[in-house]
């Protein structure tokens, strides 16, 4: 039991005081799991990071949970997970209610047209960097403009897009590596 | 039954949202499209709220869309059907397949669905820029012009090395400042 609270305070600090999650949490990640606690070596936190960017869902969730099963157990990473999300249920909802209240004001609402643009270069960015990383060819340059063209322009589901870009890449990355 | 519509969505996203918490923002563009919830600017508003603060960005915008439909009842409900997926299939993986990502079909999967998530959250930068640099809400498109200055000047500024690597925060409290300021 007492290690279970561990693992749910340990992962609460590390949600609690990352911005910006990713790659900004590496470091509140190694200092709580590998110095403080011994959990894993930071060899081995790097490969369960590494597993949480190629799962489905949030990487920071994946690697809370993944590290609390090896723990704990089912228990364990149940509590891990719960200590992550914590905080940001208590701060959203009070930013949410807050900004509810004010957000008629002038100079709320010039703020955030002014943070619209920010977000939307932000944004930009992410997809340009993005892009850059993970198209390495032809074909994944293809499903880079069919899927934003189908997406923008097309009523198509975006899950449907992902199940096929999925089935693209196995059979185009199978074939090759049985030749 | 809105706590149900909630589960199912969130779980969905859960599911197909590959690759961090922007991977989240095109699933959840297309639910201000279908639902009342929020709309395409306020989920502008709910990205740079979740950038800011700190917790995970995706956490933080499923709760935050799960507050905008359901209030606090809605933040939970939306934010634990997010990561029921991940629970399940981490907890899998970490039990029998410790060489997950070393798998062919796991490396194949990700050639294509990584270009995929680039451009799904091209599409939804693309539905954001609409709402910031174009007023359709009257007969006439009006265009901001001065908008499109700023965003350019802010593409360009991340590629300048004395404030390359500056937080995202940042640069969301100098939108904040700019909007103030030029009363946009």
């Amino acid at each position: 039991m007492k290690q279970l609270f561990e693992l749910y305070f340990a992962f609460l600090r590390i949600g609690g005081l990352t911005f910006g999650g990713g790659m900004a949490m590496l470091p509140m990640l190694k200092r709580e799991v590998v110095e403080k606690y011994g959990w894993s070596t930071e060899e081995e936190l790097l490969d369960i990071y590494a597993i949480g960017q190629c799962t489905p869902g949030i990487i920071a969730v994946n690697t809370a949970t993944y590290i609390g099963y090896q723990q704990k157990g089912v228990p364990g990473s149940i509590f891990s997970t719960l200590g992550m999300i914590t905080p940001s249920i208590i701060i959203i909802t009070l930013i949410a209610t807050i900004l509810k209240n004010f957000i008629d004001l002038p100079i709320v609402l010039h703020a955030l047209a002014g943070i619209r643009i920010a977000v939307c270069a932000l944004m930009l960015q992410t997809v340009y960097s993005l892009a850059k990383t993970s198209i390495k060819n032809k074909l994944g340059l293809l499903i880079f403009l069919i899927g934003f063209l189908t997406a923008t322009f097309t009523p198509v589901p975006t899950i449907l897009l992902v199940i096929l870009a999925a089935g693209i890449g196995i059979i185009t990355y199978t074939r090759k590596a049985d030749h | 039954m809105i706590f149900l519509v909630l589960f199912f969505e969130f779980f969905k996203i859960g599911l197909f949202a590959i690759g961090g918490g922007m991977a989240t923002v095109p699933f959840l563009m297309e639910l201000a499209e279908r639902y009342p919830w929020f709309t395409p600017s306020e989920l502008a508003n709910m990205i740079a709220i979740s950038e800011s603060t700190p917790g995970p960005i995706g956490i933080n915008m499923a709760t935050y869309a799960g507050f905008n439909a359901a209030g606090f009842v809605g933040a939970l409900c939306a934010t634990f059907s997010l990561i029921a997926p991940s629970l399940i299939i981490i907890i899998i993986i970490a039990k029998f397949m410790s060489d997950f990502s070393e798998n062919k079909y796991v490396k194949g999967a990700f050639t294509g669905i990584r270009p995929m998530i680039a451009a799904l959250i091209g599409y939804a930068v693309w539905q954001i820029a609409i709402i910031t640099f174009a007023d359709t809400s009257g007969p006439d498109i009006i265009f901001h012009y001065d908008a499109a200055i700023i965003c350019v000047i802010l593409l360009l500024l991340f590629h300048w090395k004395p404030v390359k690597n500056l937080h995202p925060i940042i640069w969301i409290a100098v939108g904040a400042v700019l909007g103030i300021v030029f009363q946009l």
